[in-house]
């Protein structure tokens, strides 16, 4: 690990202040952030301890929309009573990610930022564009197993990790930040990005902004959502595939759908032109298979992953089928039903 | 590789095992090295040190964490319980009994993390049958294998007290 200065604000004026210098990096739990400065992927020239901030809150806003501060622990908010209540999917794929003593240190804030777990990201000895722009791809003709098959670039083809961030992608979470130039808040959508031009950047932050909290408004599905996650083992590992699936149906039409997946891109991919060919369609294997393979239009392969294609397409018409059923993925229980 | 022009020494207080240390700390220094290199705690181990295994679990404010992923001075002012503190009196938690009575291990190299890291399933109250020991438990790996065990002396400790608790209620 290397040197660096170590600063711990009081307040988030401070942290800002101190977050302005290119190597200067935030602290929160530290479970993504010291594992890459073991590896010397991340050397940071300052860290700012952002721990002592008071942004440690679950608040339902007067709209019933649900704020969650960044600093929040995966722990706190996936048990949270109200998240569990009213943001079911958002709870099921937090405890789909990681182990418990992660998710104990890990905040809403940092899994936003975490980094790809692509190999080759995570070995200085080898070229990496994210790591070292410039330097190449080793994917990109090399073992890629986990990476992407949808939005990739001829620079990089690596895919974000999270679970946590799948479901907000799926919610229309929007991420609040604060920075030099004063406060904006970024649609899901929008905050993290695909590899194109500038891999080394995985999201839209300008330097020295920081998450401040997380708005998800309320959703209107009932128990018909899933958050459906495929991998190596049945536990503790990334997702090959993970689909986050609600619907709201009425007398067998369907009125309203959102299908974001994880594992298959650089960002939770969201397609609004699918989900949009979905409305007015009658629930049922037929249509589901439609939308996957609407989905999947653009898929490419990369030789190890190709198989992720058609899991995929299967994994989409599973989770519609679970989120139509109103029976979402158990994350204990691993049975598929 | 930054040029810090000093190794600087960070004041932090940490209580351990019941015991407040008033230490100086450099930045970069985990609490799982803190713990083994500094304070000699050593049945805290280290196994991958990057997250993935569990071995190094400790309890930080009654919560299970991993010690290799916490910087010691981003834990300034918390309570630290290793598996040296969880016995009492002479007595042993009852989790370290049953590892002892199931045999929940071979070369015991996990056993520290495995045993606070059911501690730390203990005292948050969301698990209540064999696949959610299971899934709880999921961040402790043991490469001698011995999962079956491991699960059964959890078991035998969650499932009396989850039947007390609803007794008393």
């Amino acid at each position: 690990m290397n040197r660096f200065e170590y600063i711990r604000p009081a307040t988030v004026a401070d942290a800002i202040a101190a977050l302005n210098e290119p190597a200067a990096r935030a602290l929160a739990g530290g479970t993504n952030l010291v594992d890459l400065m073991k590896y010397d992927v991340a050397q940071p020239s300052r860290l700012v301890d952002i721990n002592r901030l008071p942004l440690k809150s679950i608040e339902i806003t007067p709209s019933g929309a649900l704020r969650i501060g960044a600093l929040v622990t995966n722990t706190d908010l996936a048990w949270h009573r109200d998240v569990r209540e009213k943001w079911p999917i958002l709870s099921s794929a937090i405890l789909a990610g990681a182990s418990p003593q992660l998710r104990n240190a890990a905040t809403a804030g940092g899994n936003l930022m975490q980094r790809t777990r692509c190999y080759y990201f995570y070995d200085p000895s080898t070229a990496c564009n994210k790591r070292q722009p410039g330097s190449g791809c080793s994917a990109i003709g090399g073992v890629n197993r986990i990476h992407a098959i949808l939005g990739a670039s001829d620079s990089c083809i690596a895919v974000h990790p999270s679970d946590m961030c799948v479901a907000m992608a799926a919610l229309d979470a929007s991420v609040e930040v604060e920075g030099p130039d004063g406060k904006r808040s970024i649609p899901m959508s929008g905050f993290h990005r695909l590899t194109g031009g500038e891999p080394e950047r995985d999201n839209t932050l300008k330097g020295g902004e920081l998450i401040t909290s997380i708005i998800i408004p309320k959703p209107d599905f009932g128990a018909h959502h899933t958050y459906l996650k495929i991998r190596d083992r049945l536990s503790y590992a990334f997702a090959l595939i993970s689909v986050a699936a609600a619907l709201r149906v009425e007398e067998g039409i369907i009125q309203d759908v959102r299908i974001a997946l994880g594992g298959v891109a650089h960002k939770p991919w969201r397609d609004f032109d699918a989900e949009k060919s979905l409305k007015g369609e009658r629930v049922g294997t037929q249509s589901f298979t439609q939308v996957a393979d609407f989905i999947l239009r653009d898929a490419k392969g990369q030789g190890d992953n190709d198989f992720k294609i058609e899991l995929a397409r299967r994994a989409i018409v599973r989770a519609l089928e679970q989120a139509a059923a109103g029976t979402p993925q158990d994350q204990a229980d691993k049975s598929l039903y | 590789m930054n040029q810090i022009p000093h190794h600087p020494q960070i004041p932090i207080f940490l209580t351990i095992n019941g015991t407040l240390h008033e230490l100086k700390v450099e930045p970069w220094v985990t609490l799982l090295d803190l713990l083994r290199e500094r304070l000699s705690l050593t049945g805290t181990k280290k196994g991958c040190d990057q997250g993935q295994c569990g071995a190094c679990t400790v309890l930080v404010d009654g919560k299970r964490v991993n010690s290799c992923l916490a910087l010691a001075v981003s834990r300034d002012g918390a309570e630290i319980t290793t598996i040296e503190g969880l016995a009492e009196n002479g007595e042993l938690h009852s989790l370290q009994v049953a590892f002892i009575e199931r045999d929940a291990f071979q070369c015991g190299y996990c056993t520290p993390g495995q045993i606070c890291s059911a501690a730390g399933l203990l005292a948050e109250g969301h698990t209540r049958s064999r696949a959610e020991i299971r899934e709880h438990m999921s961040g402790n790996l043991c490469r001698c294998g011995a999962y079956t065990n491991i699960a059964d002396a959890v078991e035998d400790v969650l499932m009396p007290r989850i039947a007390a608790k609803e007794a008393a209620e």
